[in-house]
C-alpha cells in the first residue's frame, strides 16, 4: 500500500493535516474517475451500459463536491475564493482573480484560523473529545 | 492591523504564544455547543448578519402598484470576556519561566466558554436566538440523579427522535454535575456507562458547562446552526505599570432549523 499522499514524512505531519491531505488525494482520484467514466460512455455503443456508467458517474460527482466541501469547511481561505468563483455567471477567469484578491486582502483583518491571523484557530470541534 | 489591536500591546511574541496557547488549551474542552452543532466559519469580524432566507411585507409600497419586502436577517452577537495579565509574569514568560500565573485569563476562557454553551444550548431572547433545548418540542426527560437509569433515559430520547423522523447519529450533551456521575459511574460487571450510553447514541457524549441537565440531538447535519463571524481571539484594551489589559471576543449566530432534532434532559 503506498502512502503518496503525503509530500512531507507523515510521522511529522499532524492529524489534521493527514487527514486533509487524505481528503486532498480522494478529491483527486474522484476527479480521474468521472474524466474516465466521461471517456468511457463516448465510446461505448451500448445505451444501458452507457446509462450504468452515467450513473455511476454521479457516484463519482457526488464524493467529489463531499472531499470538496470537507477540504473547503476546513480552509476559510479557500472557502472565500471557491465562493467568489462557483456558481457565478460572467468570466471564470476575472472572478477568479477578483475572489483570490479580496480573500487575501480581507483576510489579514479578519480572525481566520489561517497562517498569519490572529484568531485562535479553534473553529468546529466535531470528533474533538467530549 | 486588526481592531483587536494586539501589535499595541506590550507583549513579546513569546508572551502572545503563551497567552494564545493557554487560551486555546481552556476553551477547546469547554466549547460543547462546537462538539455538537454544525459550525460554519470563521466569516470574519465584518461578517454582521446570517442570511434566513426570509422577508416580511411593508406595508405601503413605495410607489404606486408597487410591491415591497424587506428581508429579516440574524444579526451576529459579540461576546467579550475580559482579563488582565500581570507584566512581571509576561516578563517572566520571556526569561523562560514555566509556571506562568495565568488565572484571570483561565477564567475569562471559562466564561465565555460557558456563555456560547448558554446562548445554544438555552438560548438567548434578547438576541433572537433560540436555544436546543428550549426549542425541542419533545417531553422533557427528567434525568434525576440515578445513574442507573441514565441509559433508559437516554434510550427513550432516541426512540422520541427517531419516531420523529430524525435520523442518527446523536450525541449527548451533559451538564457538568450530570456528567461527572456518568464518569465516575460502572454499571453490573463494571462496564462503564459512559460506553454504554455511547453505545445506545453512536456519537459522543460532551462536558458542557452552562448547561442545565442536557440534551440528545442529532448529528446528521442541518439542524443547528453555528454560524462563526470572527472565531475566538484574544485583544488588546489597555496597560499600566503593573499589568496588561485584554479580552477574549468572538461574534456568532445561532439558529435551529429543525426544533424536533433534540430532547431536552430536565436535571
Amino acid at each position: 500500500m503506498g502512502f503518496d499522499q503525503y509530500h512531507e514524512p507523515p510521522e511529522e505531519l499532524p492529524a489534521e493535516t493527514r487527514t486533509f491531505a487524505r481528503l486532498c488525494a480522494s478529491l483527486t482520484e474522484e476527479a480521474e474517475a468521472i474524466g474516465w467514466y466521461e471517456q468511457r460512455m463516448a465510446i461505448e455503443p451500448d445505451r444501458q451500459a452507457r446509462a450504468i456508467m452515467r450513473d455511476a458517474q454521479g457516484e463519482e460527482f457526488k464524493h467529489f463536491c463531499m472531499d470538496l466541501e470537507f477540504l473547503l469547511r476546513r480552509t476559510s481561505l479557500w472557502r472565500e475564493i471557491a465562493e467568489g468563483i462557483l456558481f457565478q455567471e460572467g468570466d471564470i477567469v476575472e472572478h477568479g482573480e477578483e475572489a483570490e484578491e479580496e480573500a487575501t486582502e480581507g483576510e489579514a483583518a479578519r480572525g481566520a484560523p489561517l497562517a498569519g491571523s490572529e484568531s485562535l484557530g479553534i473553529g468546529g470541534l466535531r470528533g474533538a473529545p467530549g | 492591523m486588526s481592531h483587536l489591536l494586539r501589535e499595541h500591546a506590550p507583549i513579546s511574541e513569546t508572551g502572545w504564544s503563551l497567552l494564545d496557547t493557554e487560551a486555546r488549551e481552556r476553551l477547546t474542552p469547554a466549547l460543547a455547543a462546537r462538539k455538537l452543532v454544525d459550525f460554519s466559519g470563521p466569516h470574519g469580524w465584518e461578517h454582521s448578519a446570517t442570511n434566513l432566507g426570509r422577508a416580511e411585507e411593508l406595508g405601503g409600497g413605495p410607489g404606486e402598484g408597487v410591491e415591497a419586502r424587506r428581508r429579516r436577517v440574524l444579526g451576529l452577537v459579540e461576546l467579550r470576556s475580559r482579563f488582565a495579565v500581570a507584566r512581571s509574569e509576561l516578563a517572566d514568560a520571556d526569561r523562560g519561566a514555566e509556571d506562568i500565573d495565568l488565572e484571570e485569563l483561565d477564567d475569562a476562557a471559562r466564561r465565555i466558554a460557558a456563555a456560547e454553551n448558554a446562548v445554544v444550548f438555552h438560548g438567548w431572547a434578547a438576541a433572537g436566538t433560540p436555544g436546543v433545548i428550549e426549542a425541542s418540542p419533545h417531553e422533557r426527560i427528567a434525568l434525576g440523579g440515578d445513574c442507573e437509569r441514565y441509559p433508559r433515559h437516554v434510550a427513550v430520547a432516541v426512540d422520541a427522535l427517531r419516531a420523529a423522523g430524525i435520523d442518527g447519529p446523536y450525541g449527548l450533551a451533559l451538564g457538568p454535575e450530570a456528567h461527572t456521575r456518568v464518569l465516575e459511574t460502572s454499571q453490573h460487571g463494571g462496564y462503564p456507562l459512559l460506553d454504554h450510553l455511547r453505545e445506545i447514541l453512536g456519537g459522543p457524549i460532551v462536558w458542557a458547562p452552562a448547561v442545565r441537565g442536557g440534551a440528545v440531538l442529532t448529528l446528521r447535519g442541518g439542524d443547528f446552526m453555528f454560524e462563526c463571524g470572527q472565531d475566538l481571539s484574544i485583544g488588546y484594551e489597555s496597560h499600566e505599570p503593573g499589568a496588561v489589559h485584554l479580552y477574549l471576543e468572538e461574534s456568532f449566530s445561532f439558529r435551529v432549523a429543525t426544533p424536533e432534532a433534540a430532547v431536552a434532559l430536565a436535571p
